[in-house]
């Protein structure tokens, strides 16, 4: 929204990661670390002069990542939960759909493996809670691929060329940006009639994208003017070559991170927007819609408690992963661990 | 001989990183006499800047840490005093100019203020009218064109050299004994670096500072100090006076330093790099941390680490077992230096 | 630094015109008022034509627009097409309730979270930095409607428990005036409160954090230091500084959060707050009502981020002199 390039060239500090829908802010440091990401070829250390072992950048990445405790955990949180969503057929013990109204609002119990309870038609919880679990995952995966591809042209397009177009470019995103975003989604879904998880997932993309063109943006405003661009210019490299083989690279890293914090955003957007009806409505399931549902049910918190809890630890992980994927990628940050 | 100022015996600097210890000063050892310009010179990773800054306790003490050594300094050992003690002496007895102006300058707060913390943070009972006196004055002396107005500025609205300058203001506020400049023209350009280093030598030779000039650059060396010290992965591989040094240098390393700089005068055909790649300060080779790429290398250097030691005798001293080989051998530069 | 601020204004205008613009002609078309109109049941003909002709419902959109932004001055945002009942005063009453729930969760998110954070950075790797650093990772990932839902089950089954009433899980008030009514409206905002601050708390603690660490391994940090200040005087007076000016920013853009989450908080306590106020509007298709909510959430973003710009130039010098 605001930023600033200071009179000495140097780039203010400005949290480049929105808030959005339901108050669920970005997890900070994507904006404030203004990760520039790596210079390809180039290994910097903190320590000059140190002298390591050349390894490919992907692979030394790869060896930061795990050595990250909790991006390694939700990671393994992730495999687990995503995979139940993915075998959904397999592993949930009852159709989504499958009523049984001798067994209504039963709480948990090994018995029949309602592991999380029935509601209040029969319906097994655990079953539609994996079912759910399988929606945000395509919800929340195709969000985050989509927003990236097309934030990462915007912002390549208006960082490159700058001038009239960067600045078009830059009013639209700021616009979206200044709209409050859960409520422009709400009246987006509830005009338009929600219903489906297509609609709703290109609709959530349709606001993520602004996010990742900003900061893609910014990675190219300031790499456009480093000697090295300069020097495949002089070589008679054109605009796209420069732009492809030089700059993008550095933006993986930032594009990645952001991407994978954009899964999370993305899933708990979705589920607020199911929670007030007007989001994906039944049959497809949503971890939102059944915690709508667990509403009419105050004393049966397992219809309330279970599909939020995952809700959150889904995020969490995501989180997790994200922020180690952040210290992975991002070889400039300063921190020395004890 | 006048009694050294400042008297540094065997001073070991390690920093803790990810990948192992990191030897940044490996056994220093020099003294610094009242009035003179020591220079220390080494390349990016020799320690060069660790060491002084050990001096002051400006070292992160969680990656870093400080094995051994001692720095008498008017009788008080400076790594031994307790924090209060430190703080009396920073800024107040020595002091310090850094390397990148930009940088080191509080941008939120005016110039004045910030070289007035300097003096006030040392004599609180000095009337702010005083110390702003004394503020305008420093930056006349050290050449900021009207200094009234300018003392009311920020940093942002100095250029880079004038930054410079009030960070030399800054450091001799408090007239202090010893005056330490890391790199103070590194960040500069050419022409600039000549303005600062005409005010570093005006400034020395009113406030008849001790200083240590630290540079990567011969050319600063030769024109501005009296004795230089050279460095190499933490150890100082020769120490002498200039014209010693300049005249007939007995390392190799210093030789080869002096042959990669391209000759003014006369022709050249090629120039000559040192072979080799910078050490890694984590896995030093054993004995002498020059033999890998030292063309006077023998089976002796790779086993015992040459102790620094006197050369013909006089205050010329150099780290390198065959030193005597290099006698009668003329550097580039003697000509210059005769 | 009057025309920074002038500057700042000045783009605030065409701003709020596009941003209203774009959502007027989204609202129509999506929520074609001539066709809710004709399909109201309770409009005679006649009134119908009335309607019809004092809102110019058959006139094209573009044009519709600028009555309505006529409207909003000299009718006071006109009146509800289902319900007929002029907007202005339920867009200020709800307006009141959401900002008394607003204002009191962002300034304890802002005092307490900037707390933490300065401490968390100071204290860098202790428990006390571990613990809150893993509280604000699970501020992260909750759905507000969740935590407010978990909350309110929570007293809802304490009610029933031990029937004793702490705190209230629904609506605005239950004592209907006098002395005691004060305490009532904070018994029930408590539970909203703690809602929205919990999230907004993260927020600011993990920036104030990020913000003060790399504050401190800065070189003008060391300069102070190698002057020999005292460490609590660096801290204070250069770090501490240096660490706010990004949080001016990370503050304005948490408006839009702000008013999302009492989107969903509103609704799960039944509060009578604009949140609330907008999702029945859209439940029932209200052209007018909608667009109001979103004029005033826009004029709202847009003040703060104006707001914040203008903090920004007060606290960073650089930028005064754009």
């Amino acid at each position: 929204m605001t930023e600033f390039t200071r009179p000495d060239g140097s780039s203010g500090l400005v949290p480049t990661a929105p808030t959005v829908a339901g108050g669920q802010p970005l997890a900070p440091d994507a904006g404030i670390d203004t990760a520039v990401g790596m210079d390809p070829g180039v290994d910097d250390t903190a320590a000059a002069g140190l002298e390591l072992k050349v390894r490919s950048q992907w692979s030394y990445a790869r060896m930061r990542f795990f050595r990250h405790r909790l991006a390694v955990a939700g990671l393994v949180g992730l495999i687990i939960i995503f995979g139940a969503g993915i075998f959904a057929n397999f592993v949930a013990p009852y159709s989504y759909a499958a009523i049984d109204l001798n067994n209504i609002l039963h709480p948990p119990t090994t018995v029949d493996k309602h592991y999380f309870g029935t509601d209040g038609i029969g319906a097994d919880e655990f079953s539609r809670v994996i079912y759910g679990i399988r929606t945000s995952l395509e919800v929340g995966v195709f969000v985050a691929v989509v927003s990236s591809i097309f934030g990462l042209i915007v912002g390549a397009v208006a960082g490159y060329f700058g001038g009239l177009l960067d600045n078009l470019l830059m009013r639209i995103t700021d616009l979206v940006l200044t709209l409050p975003a859960l409520a422009i989604l709400l009246a987006v879904t509830a005009l338009l009639g929600g219903g489906s998880q297509w609609t709703i997932s290109i609709i959530l993309a349709a606001f993520f994208w602004t996010g990742i063109a900003r900061v893609v943006r910014g990675v190219f405003l300031s790499l456009r003017e480093k000697e090295y661009v300069e020097a495949a210019k002089a070589s008679g490299a054109g605009d796209a070559r420069i732009m492809f083989r030089h700059i993008l690279p550095n933006t993986l890293g930032p594009v990645i991170v952001n991407g994978t914090l954009a899964v999370g955003t993305a899933i708990l957007t979705e589920a607020a927007l199911s929670f007030l009806g007007f989001g994906i409505q039944p049959p497809t399931a949503s971890l939102g819609a059944l915690v709508a549902n667990g509403q009419n049910y105050p004393v049966q918190w397992w219809l309330t408690i279970f599909p939020g809890l995952l809700i959150v630890l889904i995020v969490l992980c995501v989180n997790f992963v994200g922020d180690g994927l952040r210290d992975a990628l991002d070889p400039q940050q300063r921190r020395i661990r004890a | 001989m006048p009694e050294p100022i400042l008297s540094i015996k065997d001073l070991v600097v390690e920093f803790r990183t990810e990948d192992g210890v990191v030897h940044a000063v490996d056994g220093v050892s020099y003294d610094l006499f009242p009035g003179e310009i020591l220079g220390i010179v080494g390349e990016s990773g020799s320690g060069k800047s660790v060491s002084t800054l050990a001096l002051l306790g400006l070292i992160p003490m969680p990656p870093g840490r400080i094995a051994s050594g001692t720095a008498m300094f008017k009788g008080r050992d400076l790594l031994r005093l307790k924090k209060k003690e430190l703080r009396k002496v920073r800024g107040n007895e020595v002091a310090m100019v850094f390397q990148d102006p930009m940088t080191s300058l509080n941008p939120v707060l005016t110039v004045g203020r910030q070289l007035g913390e300097a003096i006030k943070t040392h004599y609180p009972d000095k009337k702010d009218d005083e110390v702003k006196q004394r503020i305008i004055e420093l930056l006349r002396l050290v050449g900021v064109p009207n200094p009234e107005t300018r003392y009311t500025q920020f940093p942002h609205e100095f250029s880079g050299g004038m930054r410079q300058r009030a960070m030399i203001a800054m450091g001799i506020a408090n007239s202090p004994s010893l005056l330490i400049a890391d790199e103070p023209t590194t960040a500069l350009d050419v022409t600039i670096q000549a303005q600062v280093l005409e005010v570093l030598k005006r400034v020395q030779h009113e406030t008849e500072a001790a200083t240590i000039l630290i540079t990567h650059d011969l050319g600063i060396v030769a024109e501005m100090c009296d004795r230089v010290l050279v460095m190499y992965a933490g150890h100082i591989v020769e120490s002498g006076t200039v014209e010693a040094i300049f005249r007939s240098p007995r390392h190799p390393y210093t030789i080869g330093l002096m042959n990669s700089l391209p000759k003014l005068t006369g022709d050249e055909e090629w120039l000559e790099p040192i072979t080799g790649a910078p050490p890694s300060l984590i896995n030093l080779p054993p004995g002498c941390p020059f033999h890998p790429r030292c063309f006077l290398a023998r089976e002796r250097c790779r086993q015992e680490n040459p102790p620094l030691a006197p050369v013909e005798g006089s205050a010329h001293q150099s780290a390198c077992h065959f030193s005597e080989e290099l006698i009668g051998r003329k550097s580039k530069f003697s000509e210059a230096v005769a | 630094m009057l025309t920074y601020i002038a500057r700042r204004v000045l783009y605030s205008i065409p701003v709020l015109f596009f941003s209203t613009f774009f959502s007027f002609l989204f609202v129509s078309y999506a929520a074609n008022p001539l066709v809710s109109a004709r399909s109201n049941p309770r409009l005679s003909q006649h009134l119908l034509n009335l309607l019809i002709h004092q809102n110019h419902l058959d006139k094209p959109v573009v044009v519709r627009y600028f009555y309505w932004v006529e409207a909003i001055f000299t009718d006071k945002l006109g009146k509800s097409l289902i319900t007929l009942k002029p907007i202005w005063p339920d867009i200020t009453r709800t307006m009141g309730h959401t900002a008394q729930l607003i204002i009191i969760a962002e300034s304890l998110a802002i005092v307490i979270g900037i707390a933490v954070g300065i401490y968390s950075a100071i204290r860098q790797y202790s428990l006390f930095d571990y613990s809150f650093t893993s509280l604000s990772f699970l501020g992260f990932a909750m759905p507000v409607f969740w935590l407010a839902l978990v909350l309110q089950i929570l007293f809802v089954d304490v009610y029933n428990h031990w029937h004793v009433r702490i705190v209230y899980t629904s609506g605005l008030n239950t004592v209907p005036g006098g002395p005691a009514w004060s305490v009532d409206r904070l018994q029930h905002l408590v539970l909203p409160v703690i809602t929205l601050f919990v999230v907004s708390f993260a927020l600011y603690s993990r920036y104030m954090r990020a913000s003060m660490l790399d504050v401190i391994n800065s070189d003008y940090v060391r300069t102070a230091r190698a002057k020999g200040v005292r460490e609590r005087k660096v801290v204070m007076r250069h770090v501490f500084r240096n660490a706010l000016i990004p949080i001016t920013t990370v503050a304005a853009l948490n408006i839009g959060g702000l008013l999302g989450g009492a989107i969903v908080t509103e609704t799960v306590f039944t509060l009578d707050g604009m949140g609330h106020y907008f999702v029945l509007a859209l439940g029932q298709g209200d052209t007018y009502e909608v667009m109001a909510y979103l004029l005033v959430t826009a004029v709202i973003i847009i003040l703060f981020n104006l707001i914040a710009d203008i903090a920004y130039g007060f606290l960073d010098p650089r930028i005064r002199y754009d």
